[in-house]
């Protein structure tokens, strides 16, 4: 039988099952062999909250999209051109999703009367049987047979083990029809399972019948191909957010000679970066996971204190009980990292969906006036140098740094053309460690010309001193209750975080003119979505540019003035209107809103359209 | 210890004290505790530098500001966790943790049982004075039943914390109770607890005369303490007693009260064992209402201490087993990781 093969440019898979199907391990395999060809990527791994929610449920189905091409892209893709349903319910979940003549790939095993039942399919409907996808192409497998097939020699598996591996027959399946090696996932699977030799091998047996199955079955004319993609040269892995985040922190603390500490809380969507930790100990990093949120930072703001970089991670819920410590570190002006990966609030809310609406808490949830810097990622490679700036900040300016990212920018993965150490600018740090010449005593908030006053850790013979959460004098330190010096403290308090504004980059702007008529300011994840809207606009004429912050807190210097430049300022966000009361209140522009609150991102064909409202009034 | 003492420059209790105004009412017991920490604290043989004294929310938390050694005056509860972070990373510091009934058994009560399990190498003073001074008068975890307070007019209806009980059910490798009117005995308790190598818990008795006058009166005071207290040593026997013709024996699990010469001899006593994990908890649950007839003395002195490996020792050592498995960490070779492609 003849094969064809087929190129293309840009390719949406999404892979839909149950939580407990392993959805999320064959999207992870499927982005890493993907990276490896080099190909440029992005993904949307989309779970439920519940371990593993009731089984052929519809809140049990866990997603994983990944979008690849040969072109640059910047967003997940809006709608997929394959979706693998593994059961009735994953198909439910995310046929909207799926493009107009669509491939949609099937385990049928996942379409009997129970699994209809539990998608709510009416009585006697399947979606199979009744036409409904006749505008799709439809490929039915039955994924759970075949997969038991396989493994028929494998007496000592039982059947629930068996079928556990059914996710590895469509991966396999699928690294068939896009022209893939088995080989990545294979060593994969050999660090995972080599000590447990028959689940290896059973696992690398079933990967290679799906793979098997698209060659020899002569339904499958088709094969497809990507090509690499056309990014600068250099040398490039694939990272998450969570992970580069993680590296940045490492990063930091080698560059700044400062042991990290990282004292937190268990909380979904940052986890990952306590367990990636944790896994370096040999870069002399201590990580404590604390009896709670606020031991979490009050650790490290003792581990800081003595001279380590203290850092806390943590998600809305762990920011809210994080306030008050917060307030300290900036009474006690001593570095300090606050990192908070964004879900859905308020409360529990959300917490496997993505949302930005912890800007505002991150901005002035603290009771007292209380600045700190607001340094924020927009997408998962970016994290690393993020957070190495905000590490950077932190550190030279003696000051708690809020560091955002939410769970989209956490849980997805793209290429990454990492750096080398020793391009990384060093982080220099001072330590106090004597008197002047011509100082009797010491006094702890004596400041420099940043209005940044010393760190001097204990065991440092000569500097004695205390410091707390009262109200200090200013130079001296000690407590005072006087009325002209609390207003003077708290001016100078605001001075020093705005002065970081003279520390940092002038903010530039990512596509388009420098004037015009739409400005689309943008902040975090929308990063993707912002900046293919943009170019498509642009393609086509319109007057339209973008902007990304990194620097919330202070602002680049020449915000303004960008600004000022367009007509209107327009800017997305995954709340209810975050950033846009801010610009409104600094700038006294009349910029716009555009708010999605549905804990998922804004896609580029939405923005599109807004956008394009502001051209035709 | 001689080599220590004579590379360190002899301090004395002046030393350790600042510039600051001590603003504790006048009469306050915290005036007692504070002289005994300066007097123990150049005998310890600590340099200065090394000492921090991190406090949280209270009339005792102000303790800090008055010792010229590194110290923190944090927020309500959190001192032990501050103290945590601090010891983990730095573990050649001396720390101790200056608290009050409600910072480390209310709004921090959740750090202090995690501090004591985690076994970091600190000193925990707990100032016990059995209310809410700074918040002006209200009952505390530790006040008794029925108390009238500001916050009780009709009378508490919380059942106290066993400060000691509570250390022991997380674990504390050493655990003390001490009273401000006892300068003697809290000074040796002090630095009891120095040189337990381990989370030191200790517990004193301190009389807040504004708002809870008199609340220890009966175990410091001369006419009662010596029939209401205690006072252990290691390898004696229970005695006690305006006469010491007083001693507890054990019958069975239960301690009972003996007159010496009349129903017991020496012979017959508990004899005290700081190393006993099982006895330790009777003496700790010797802690009836002195207003009830046939109560029990109150025991002072060290009730209980173990040897049990530190967290910071643990996670330092962790670190270092972990440098010669992989080697020092290398960041190139992080961050290039194992899959990598080249674009040209």
């Amino acid at each position: 039988m003849e094969r064809k093969e087929a190129l293309l440019q840009d390719v949406v898979i999404k892979f839909a099952g149950d939580s407990g199907d392993g959805m999320q391990l064959t999207g992870l395999q499927f982005t890493n062999n993907t990276a490896l060809l080099g190909i440029d990527l992005a993904t949307f791994p989309d779970f439920p909250a519940e371990i593993r929610a009731p089984q052929g449920t519809l809140p049990g189905v866990s997603g994983y999209q990944i979008r690849f091409s040969s072109d640059r892209v910047y967003t997940p893709g809006d709608l997929c051109d394959v979706l693998v349903a593994m059961n009735a319910a994953a198909l439910k979940a995310n046929l909207k999703s799926l493009k107009p003549a669509g491939k949609i790939i099937v385990n049928i095993d996942g379409f009997d009367a129970k699994n209809l039942r539990l998608a709510n399919y009416a009585d006697g409907v399947n979606p199979l049987e009744d036409g409904s996808l006749d505008s799709y192409e439809v490929i039915k497998i039955d994924v759970t047979k075949m997969t038991r097939e396989s493994l028929k020699e494998f007496t000592d598996l039982g059947m629930k083990e068996k079928d556990r591996a059914k996710n590895m027959f469509v991966l396999g399946f699928l690294y068939w029809m896009y022209n893939r090696s088995l080989d990545n996932t294979i060593t994969f699977l050999t660090e995972k399972f080599g000590k447990k030799e028959t689940i290896l091998q059973s696992n690398i047996k079933v990967l290679q019948a799906g793979f098997n199955y698209g060659d020899t079955t002569e339904t499958f004319t088709t094969r497809y191909r990507v090509e690499k993609a056309k990014l600068p040269p250099g040398s490039y892995r694939s990272i998450m957010g969570n992970q580069s985040l993680a590296y940045g922190l490492i990063a930091a603390s080698e560059k700044s000679g400062l042991p990290l500490f990282l004292g937190t809380y268990p909380i979904t969507p940052a986890s990952d970066i306590l367990h990636e930790l944790s896994k370096h100990k040999n870069f002399g990093i201590r990580t404590f996971q604390a009896e709670d949120e606020i031991a979490g930072i009050t650790s490290a703001i003792g581990a800081a204190y003595g001279g380590s970089l203290g850092v806390t991670t943590t998600s809305g819920p762990g920011m809210a009980l994080k306030g008050e410590a917060m307030g300290l570190a900036v009474m006690l002006e001593i570095p300090l990292l606050i990192v908070d990966i964004q879900r859905g609030g308020p409360s529990t809310g959300l917490p496997t969906k993505t949302e930005q609406s912890d800007l505002l808490q991150a901005y002035y949830g603290r009771n007292g006036e209380c600045p700190m810097p607001v340094i924020s990622a927009s997408t998962p490679s970016d994290c690393f140098s993020a957070v190495y700036e905000a590490v950077r900040i932190a550190v030279q300016h003696m000051t708690p740094v809020i560091f955002l990212s939410d769970g989209y920018i956490a849980n997805g993965a793209e290429p990454w053309k990492f750096p080398q150490s020793s391009d990384l600018a060093p982080i220099e740090v001072k330590f106090k460690t004597e008197l002047g010449f011509d100082e009797e005593k010491f006094m702890p908030y004596l400041r420099d010309e940043k209005l940044v006053r010393p760190w001097a850790v204990p065991g440092t013979p000569g500097l004695e001193h205390r410091i707390g959460g009262i109200e200090k004098q200013n130079i001296t330190g000690n407590v005072s209750y006087d009325p002209e010096n609390h207003q003077l403290m708290v001016k100078i308090r605001q001075e020093k975080v705005d002065k970081i504004a003279d520390y940092i980059p002038e903010q530039k702007l990512d596509s388009g003119a420098e004037k015009g008529k739409v400005l689309v300011l943008g902040w975090g994840s929308t990063y993707g979505a912002i900046k293919s809207a943009a170019m498509e606009l642009q393609e086509e004429g319109y007057a339209v540019s973008h902007a990304h912050l990194r620097y919330i807190r202070p602002f680049p210097k020449n915000l303004g003035d960008i600004l000022r430049n367009f007509d209107h300022v327009l800017i997305p966000e995954i709340n209810n209107g975050q950033l846009v009361k801010i610009i409104r209140d600094q700038y006294l522009i009349d910029a716009k809103g555009y708010n999605k609150i549905m804990g998922i991102p804004i896609t580029k064909t939405e923005l599109v359209t807004e956008i394009k409202k502001y051209f035709t009034e | 210890m001689s080599e220590v003492n004579s590379v360190l420059p002899t301090l004395t209790a002046k030393d350790f004290s600042t510039d600051q105004e001590v603003r504790w009412c006048p009469g306050c017991g915290d005036y007692s505790i504070l002289a005994q920490v300066q007097k123990v604290m150049p005998t310890i043989g600590v340099p200065k530098e090394n000492i921090v004294i991190i406090s949280g929310i209270g009339c005792s938390s102000r303790f800090p500001y008055y010792m010229n050694t590194y110290g923190m005056h944090s927020i309500h509860g959190r001192a032990t966790a501050i103290a945590s972070g601090l010891k983990a990373t730095r573990p050649e510091l001396s720390v101790w943790i200056v608290t009050g009934d409600g910072d480390s058994l209310s709004i921090g009560g959740n750090h202090t049982i995690h501090l004591l399990r985690r076994n970091f190498d600190v000193n925990v003073l707990l100032f016990n004075n059995q209310i809410y001074g700074l918040t002006k008068g209200q009952y505390s975890p530790t006040s008794e039943e029925n108390k009238i307070t500001k916050s009780t007019p009709l009378g508490s209806i919380d059942h106290p914390f066993n400060p000691l009980a509570l250390a022991m059910g997380a674990d504390a490798s050493f655990i003390a109770r001490s009273m401000d009117r006892d300068p003697k005995h809290l000074q040796q308790m002090l630095t009891r607890s120095h040189q337990h190598k381990g989370a030191s818990f200790l517990e004193i008795y301190q009389n807040c005369n504004i708002f809870n006058d008199g609340a220890f009166e009966i175990f410091t005071e001369k006419g009662s303490k010596l029939n209401e207290t205690l006072f252990l040593e290691q390898g004696k026997p229970l005695i006690f007693g305006a006469n010491q013709n007083k001693g507890i024996k054990l019958d069975g699990l239960k301690p009972v009260v003996v007159e010496l010469g009349e129903n017991a001899s020496t012979d017959d006593l508990w004899i005290h064992d700081e190393r006993d994990f099982y006895k330790a908890q009777i003496l700790i649950r010797m802690f009836d209402d002195p207003r009830i007839e046939g109560h029990f003395p109150r025991p002072f002195g060290v009730f209980y201490e173990a040897d049990r490996a530190c967290y910071e020792d643990a996670l330092n050592m962790q670190i270092e087993e972990a440098v010669a498995k992989k080697g020092s960490g290398n960041l190139d070779k992080l961050l290039r990781g194992s899959e990598v492609w080249e674009i040209a």
